[in-house]
């Protein structure tokens, strides 16, 4: 392996312990992994980009065992300083993960270096499954060594004692830093790492990640901001593997035209497991896995072990599958997201992703799960489930082929976690405006943030934050005669502790399976757990409706308190199908490229016979738009007329469009009756018959997509969205507004809380630019409504739309129009689903 | 609509005939019994948001003034000689004492020139100052008795449960505060802002109709909905 280029100095010797074990491993240094010892040991944080399997985490680990174990056998003895209680050596490093499984699992491989290096270094994990105990010696106490989790982290500061705890850090090692910086949990993250660069001047530290399109926003979230202008952390870039052989399945089966099951793909995708040693099977969505994971049972002539993973399974039932794995038991794991990041797994020598890619850097990091050996390609096989998303495979087949990445940019502070953090500041030891707000703004999601803001902040926390100063003598935080911000009683920390954290997942409840009842007898308790599942969707069920969960077709039986009761079903088809689409949207960057591909036909050759002909036809029938335009189909079917539209913005933003769309055409007569929309397209149909008033030139498709619509539109539909209260509701939980956990009472939460579709409605209407609201604001931009893409698009659509006036359904709006009656939207659901519901009563009883 | 409508909103209510006498369902949540020119509301919780807050969670202060609009709306429309608030008309004891002045003043000029009954509820279980009205466990009047906790008895109307109905269809559902009620009894649903609901399929509803012989009248935009009882889903 050649030498690093970008060392600061020499590369650093390894001491010899380390250079033997290293020896005695077979293994040998890595260039980068040098490198980031000599930053470390300059004194400089860093960001370490790096292939998985790069050896990226004893990377990270190196510096600060090199350093532990030439400082020798710690000494436990304490100092005083006259003021506080001083140790010579505390904690030295924290590291952080993204999930608590993979920081037990970091701990476990971790002691094997120390152990067999005989290092004098003690290292303990910190989740929420470590006992009160051994929490409570940890903050007496410290190892050198403590691995966490970013809520572990927000919790310790929050405590009197972070001083002590944290004055000595030397090192934070941020894992998987690429997932961590894109979510609420980055925020948070952000905030605790600003207090920590207080705590402790010298701090410095490592950042790891995947390969990410804009490096240098990582390296700014790892170093203090400066108040004027920018920080970076180095760049320590390692060698990339070999380029992964990555195709796409040229089945033999008949393509099918819209749906993500990919059923047609069966025995192909069996065929491969048969003839690989380990394959993960990755799928977009839980119920996928679910349907998939059945579907190659069915089928398993030769009994191949495969075995099911993803989110919602519960946890002992997850640990014997990655234990299964781990042992090289399995022939396959059928798996979600739920494995897109960490714990490293033992021979996988296939990747087979079943539907949409999504985006090229999130298919390379699921690419990267196999083959661990940097020096061979990973092998990956793309598995479309419809016509579109071969288009879609295809473009990030070519962006693979040019190593191009699309991974998000870094999120602007949520206001939502900062009001979190500033009460957990309080918490920890009253505060001085003026210094928290400069030690936050050192936090690089909130370097911009305004003082304004802060102190909106600030007030939130205190009194609700609200025009109407009804609450001071209630308030949670106040400012004492030295102006110094404290918790007004002890009780408010108690219950912040209980409350900490950003993942608001939604309502879950547990699926006990249990035997069938007879009719009318009592439901038998106490079955077995099979895993949770969100408590919206089991309110569409009825009892006696069939769905499928953990690998098997349930039958929902009943609710009890709050775990839900199921049987087993004889049932082949589940009746309702739970297809939960649309949570990672396609990327902006795999969009335009498949535009590019639908507007060049000289790029088709490079498609299945099947897709070819498809776009063959559009063209003949319809056309195909240049790269940066906006096909607009209209034809009549049936008794309706039809609009369909080619986006390619993903379903979020394709629903909110339909939504505003809809709003308009009602308004110009044109009587719309409901749409559809998925992640290429949107339809909407309705009595009008908008072609020939377009011909009339009395309605113009200008207008209607003006850029406009985000204005009064956008918010008259907010006042109403059943989206905007669920992105209203996990503001006000982070923000600790409504309580989930209260101390000493376990009654369930429906009991305590108040709805927040009440609080949104009250607050909407009586202080629209309550802090609270704005957060939501700024998460719908990006979140379920996707409201910032959309509005890119319309600014990018402007002046180019391409109308055609067809007779009849074009060939490229089949994929869209098939989605409908399986998941047709209008409006919320409200009253024109009552109305309906009730009329259909009518004509039964009518009829 | 064949018949000449009196006023918008009746035109848009529902009709509920209860032990014989005719009331109407408004469905802004409120009923109306013209021969007696008598409005009802149920469930106000005033002071639901301060209430939190006293226990540390800030709910928007906008509650009470939000309740009262929606019912100064109603009194507007219906002109009522009498108001009766079923119980339960603020979230606690305390709730009379934390009513915001400009809240006070509304609530004086709402009962300007009119009866005003507070009937007792759980959450407001004594009589309290400075809130005007006057102060009644239940009400007879005429075949009917206004009280807050549902007993089951013919003519009863109360409030207290909170009643919510949700209704399936094409795969979504809709969750909408209701009326419950069959020919001789009725619970309205609750009028505050801050109030949740209470399934009509909970075990409580059937203990007091006995069966699922009762209805579900929707409030909807500007009308009410009807299902049968048996057509509404459980949670």
């Amino acid at each position: 392996m050649e030498p690093a280029r970008d060392l600061v100095d020499a590369p650093p010797q390894l001491p010899d312990v380390f250079a033997r074990w290293f020896a005695g491993r077979g293994w040998q240094v890595h260039a980068h992994q040098l490198a980031l010892l000599a930053r470390a040991n300059a004194g400089r944080s860093a960001l370490l980009i790096a292939p998985t399997g790069g050896g990226k985490t004893l990377a990270g680990f190196l510096p600060t065992l090199v350093e532990l174990s030439e400082r020798g056998v710690r000494s436990r003895n304490l100092k005083s300083t006259g003021r506080a209680l001083v140790r010579p050596q505390g904690l030295h490093t924290l590291y952080i993960s993204p999930l608590k499984a993979l920081a037990v699992d970091i701990a476990r491989n971790l002691e094997i270096p120390v152990q067999e290096m005989g290092l004098p270094v003690r290292l303990e994990t910190r989740t929420g499954d470590t006992p009160t105990s051994k929490r409570q010696r940890q903050r007496r106490d410290p190892p050198d060594i403590l691995l966490s989790t970013p809520e572990q982290l927000a919790l310790l500061l929050a405590s009197a004692d972070a001083p002590y705890m944290f004055g000595t850090l030397k090192r934070v090692i941020l894992d998987e830093l690429h997932s961590l910086v894109t979510s609420k949990r980055g925020d948070l993250l952000s905030l605790g790492l600003a207090r920590l660069f207080k705590l402790a001047p010298e701090l410095i530290t490592i950042g790891l990640s995947a390969t990410v399109a804009k490096p240098d926003e990582l390296r700014r979230f790892l170093v203090a901001q400066p108040p004027d202008g920018r920080a970076h952390a180095d760049l320590v870039t390692a060698q990339a593997g070999a380029q992964p052989i990555v195709t796409m399945l040229d089945t033999e089966e008949h393509l099918p035209w819209a749906g993500h099951s990919a059923r047609h793909a069966l025995g192909e995708i069996y065929a491969h497991i048969k003839t690989h040693k380990t394959t993960l099977v990755f799928v977009n969505t839980r119920s996928q896995a679910e349907f998939l994971f059945q579907e190659l049972w069915r089928n398993n002539d030769d009994n191949l072990a495969i075995a099911l993973h993803h989110g919602s399974l519960d946890v002992a039932q997850r640990r014997r599958v990655e234990d299964a794995m781990a042992t090289g038991k399995l022939r396959a794991v059928v798996c979600t997201s739920s494995l897109d990041l960490g714990v490293d797994w033992g021979d996988v020598d296939l990747v087979i992703n079943v539907g949409a890619p999504k985006g090229c850097s999130r298919l390379l990091q699921r690419i990267g799960r196999s083959n661990h050996r940097l020096d061979e390609p990973s092998e990956a096989v793309l598995v479309p489930a419809n016509r579109f998303e071969v288009l879609e495979c295809r473009a990030a087949i070519e962006a693979v082929a040019e190593n191009a990445q699309d991974t998000p940019p870094l999120r602007t502070g949520a206001l939502d976690v900062l009001a979190q953090h500033i009460l957990g500041r309080a918490c920890g030891e009253p505060f001085i405006a003026e210094e928290l707000y400069a030690e936050i703004c050192a936090a690089a999601p909130y370097a911009a943030l305004s003082r304004a803001d802060f102190d909106a902040a600030v007030d939130f926390v205190a009194t609700g934050g609200y025009a109407l100063k009804a609450y001071e003598r209630f308030a949670k935080i106040r400012q004492d005669k030295d102006g110094r911000w404290r918790i007004t009683h002890p009780r408010v920390a108690q219950r912040y502790r209980m409350n900490v954290g950003t993942i608001v997942e939604a309502d879950m409840i547990k699926v006990r399976l249990v035997r069938s009842r007879r009719s009318g007898a009592v439901v038998p308790r106490g079955g077995r757990l099979l895993g949770e599942v969100e408590e919206y969707f089991i309110e569409t069920l009825r009892p006696g409706d069939t769905f499928v969960f953990a690998g098997e077709i349930l039958k929902y039986e009943a609710l009890v308190e709050d775990e839900v009761y199921v049987s087993r079903s004889d049932a082949t088809d589940p009746k309702v199908p739970a297809y939960e689409g649309g949570k990672f949207p396609l990327s902006t960057y795999l969009a335009a490229r498949v535009r590019a591909i639908l507007a060049k036909p000289e790029e088709w050759r490079a498609l299945p016979e099947q897709v070819r002909e498809w776009l063959e036809i559009q063209q003949w029938r319809s056309i195909l738009p240049k790269a940066g335009d906006l096909l607009v189909e209209t034809f009549p079917r049936a008794a309706n007329h039809y609009l369909v539209c080619y986006p390619f913005e993903g379903r979020l933003a394709h629903q909110t469009l339909g939504m505003l769309l809809t709003r308009r055409l009602e308004r110009a007569r044109l009587r719309p009756l409901g749409f559809v929309a998925n992640e290429y397209a949107l339809a909407i149909w309705g009595l009008g018959d908008i072609a020939l008033h377009i011909k009339r030139g009395d309605f113009s498709l200008a207008q209607l997509f003006d850029e406009d619509m985000l204005g009064d539109d956008l918010e008259a539909w907010l006042a109403e969205s059943a989206l905007m209260k669920r992105t209203f509701r996990s503001c006000a939980i982070i923000a600790g507004l409504i309580e989930k956990r209260f101390p000493g009472e376990e009654k369930s939460r429906r009991q305590l809380t108040i709805s927040t579709d009440l609080v949104y409605d009250v607050l909407r209407k009586h202080q629209p630019d309550h802090i609270l609201l704005r957060a939501a604001h700024s998460d719908a931009a990006t979140g379920l409504l996707d409201i910032k893409r959309l509005a890119e698009m319309l600014s990018r659509i402007r002046g180019r739309i391409v109308h055609k006036a067809l007779h009849h359904v074009s060939p490229l709006s089949v994929p869209v129009l098939l989605e409908i009656g399986r998941e047709s939207v209008y409006g919320e659901a409200s009253d024109m689903l009552l109305a309906e519901a009730a009329d259909e009563l009518v004509r039964e009883a009518m009829s | 609509m064949s018949q000449a409508a009196p006023n918008l909103a009746e035109s848009e209510g529902n009709l509920i005939v209860l032990s014989g006498v005719p009331l109407l369902a408004d469905p802004r949540g409120a009923l109306y019994w013209r021969e007696h020119q008598i409005l009802a509301v149920a469930d106000l919780h005033l002071e639901k948001g301060s209430s939190f807050a006293a226990r540390g969670q800030m709910l928007p202060p906008y509650d009470t003034a939000s309740t009262l609009a929606c019912l100064s709306d109603l009194i507007a429309d219906y002109s009522p000689r009498c108001v009766v608030s079923l119980g339960d008309s603020f979230h606690d004891v305390g709730g009379p004492t934390r009513l915001g002045d400009a809240d006070r003043d509304n609530l004086t000029k709402l009962q300007r020139g009119r009866d005003w009954i507070w009937i007792t509820g759980n959450h407001d279980p004594e009589p309290a100052d400075g809130i005007g009205g006057v102060f009644h466990e239940t009400l007879k009047i005429g075949a009917l008795t206004f009280r807050h906790d549902p007993k089951g008895g013919s003519g009863e109307v109360s409030g207290h449960l909170h009643p919510v109905a949700r209704i399936a269809h094409r795969g979504r559902a809709v969750s909408r505060r209701c009326f419950a009620a069959d020919t001789t009894r009725l619970v309205l649903p609750a009028f505050g802002a801050f109030t949740g609901g209470l399934n009509v399929r909970n075990a409580a509803f059937a203990d007091l109709f006995g069966t699922l012989a009762f209805t579900a009248y929707l409030l909807g935009d500007g009308r009410i909905y009807s299902f049968t009882a048996k057509r509404c889903l459980p949670d």
